[in-house]
């Protein structure tokens, strides 16, 4: 299947989520068997975890193996020669290396969307209602660092919103800022979405309005090394199509 | 690490061929990915970057976080191996084998531990923060602390190896002298087992210099305050990775420089 078969049936499953069973029925279903292995982001986890198994159950005799990382350092480790078969990003910047460093089969699809939030103790006891609330002096705010993804979003994020944070740390991932607010070391931090929604009870997230929100984009694209291209296609049009509700029962939104 | 040798004469041994072959397999394992960092060293980039103010902050901070807790090793854990070493108390092998933990557990985790005792809602952050305002996570204190939890044991357990193998008729000896026991502690015994010392703060130390996942956890990540090396390469494999092999590099030749030095200097080593 090409990317141009994948096409309309994306836009089938994208208007109406219900009937996800078409893509199912695509011609693949019976022509895909054996293992892939997909490096995907370390915030696709729960929802990659999940779509795999439906995948699985979807088209028995098909294994999909996960691998999670940074994206950056997925896209290291699949230069170094890792064998793999789908990369999947947290950014368009640490595709770009894999598509420059001719890693790539095909040019990479957007599959999800992601967005910012703030994350909070649960209950929300400062009383956090925006971005403006985090130049307050009396709380103590953790960010990404700069140089990863989710801290030059939330930079970018303080910036529209025209507020001056002095971060007690610059985390090395996001995860990180979401464990420091929720074991209470830090008030505030500035997440994705879906790792306020991963994270449970204990902590939770103040929306952050659109107009200063960042889109991150996540895109997807099947190696140049990949031995199993068949099933490799099968699940990239599965993620466009038949896992985008799973997609967005995790926090991302529609490509 | 040398450890005390008491050898009253240097025989050469005959070295089996099997023998050599395991241990340049051995050497290779640890020369190698060496020569992979040097060969891989954009040097001219390199040199610029170790003039870089972020990179000084960085190196300076990595210095005095782990020498700090060198130190703290020092002043805690020699009583502790010696605690271990001629004392016999109930729970003694319980709290040895739980002294020796952070050699084990992932440093993340003994970052996790830390949060749990020291931090804002921790057993004990609470009452430090309220009774005498020290605030430990997110400060260069937090990250010496870190790094200590980490490094501690490797002094603990050879200085206590160095005193169980201490020839204890020395202190028996001087003791019947008339010695105080604090006397002997410091004239006898302290100097008997010296190199056991030496090699247990090098190690504690090298230990400290490299510590990445209890420092971050606990400490956090902010330069000038509790990022140090190990972090700083950490964050520049995300955006630069041949600036991060060129701070590898900085971080490994400092180390080799100060382990170097301080074998000739202490252990008399040739």
């Amino acid at each position: 299947m090409r990317w141009r078969a994948v096409a309309p049936l994306t836009v089938a499953a994208a208007l109406c989520t219900s009937c996800g069973n078409s893509a199912r029925a695509s011609p693949s279903q019976s022509a895909v068997s054996g293992t892939i292995t997909v490096f995907a982001a370390s915030s696709l986890t729960a929802a990659y975890t999940a779509i795999g198994k439906d995948f699985e159950k979807a088209h028995p005799g098909s294994t999909i193996k996960l691998s999670f990382g940074g994206s950056s350092t997925l896209v290291a480790q699949i230069q170094q020669g890792a064998i793999g078969d789908i990369f999947a990003s947290a950014d368009q910047p640490n595709m770009q290396k894999a598509v420059d460093a001719g890693l790539v089969a095909e040019s990479p699809s957007i599959f999800a969307h992601n967005r910012l939030e703030i994350v909070v103790a649960a209950g929300n006891p400062k009383r956090i209602t925006g971005l403006s609330n985090l130049a307050n002096s009396g709380l103590i705010v953790v960010l990404c660092a700069p140089a990863v993804p989710c801290g030059r979003y939330a930079a970018q994020a303080l910036q529209k919103a025209g507020v001056t944070v002095t971060a007690a740390s610059q985390e090395t991932d996001v995860k990180a800022v979401v464990s420091k607010v929720a074991l209470g070391e830090a008030d505030a931090g500035i997440v994705y979405v879906t790792d306020v929604k991963a994270a449970g009870a204990g902590v939770q997230g103040v929306e952050i309005p659109l107009s200063l929100n960042v889109v991150a984009d996540y895109p997807v694209a099947i190696l140049k090394d990949s031995q199993n291209v068949p099933l490799a296609e099968a699940f990239v049009s599965y993620l466009l199509g038949a896992g985008q509700p799973t997609l967005a029962r995790y926090g991302f939104t529609g490509p | 690490m040398a450890l005390p040798v008491h050898k009253p004469t240097r025989v050469r041994p005959a070295a089996p061929v099997a023998l050599l072959v395991l241990a340049a397999v051995g050497a290779a394992f640890f020369v190698v990915p060496l020569i992979g960092l040097v060969l891989r060293t954009p040097w001219a980039g390199t040199w610029d970057q170790l003039r870089s103010p972020e990179v000084l902050t960085a190196l300076r901070l990595s210095l005095l976080a782990s020498f700090s807790a060198t130190a703290m090793a020092l002043v805690f854990g020699v009583p502790l191996a010696w605690t271990f070493a001629r004392l016999t108390f109930p729970g003694r092998a319980v709290l040895r084998a739980v002294t020796v933990l952070p050699m084990v557990l992932p440093p993340v985790v003994g970052g996790v531990a830390l949060l749990l005792a020291f931090g804002r809602r921790g057993l004990l952050g609470g009452w430090l923060a309220t009774t005498f305002g020290i605030h430990l996570p997110f400060t260069t204190t937090g990250a010496i602390i870190a790094e200590t939890f980490v490094a501690m044991p490797f002094l603990v357990i050879t200085v206590e190896a160095g005193l169980r193998s201490m020839d204890t008729r020395f202190e028996d000896a001087a003791r019947t002298l008339g010695a105080s026991r604090w006397t002997v502690l410091r004239r006898v015994t302290l100097p008997l087992v010296r190199p056991s010392l030496v090699a247990g703060a090098v190690l504690c130390w090298a230990r400290a210099l490299g510590e990445f996942g209890a420092t971050i956890t606990f400490a956090g990540n902010f330069p000038g305050r509790t990022q140090t090396m190990p972090l700083a390469v950490y964050l520049a494999l995300e955006t630069n990775p041949d600036a991060a092999i060129g701070l590898s590099l900085v971080l490994l030749a400092v180390s080799l420089a100060v382990l170097i030095g301080l074998r000739d200097r202490w252990l008399g080593a040739s």
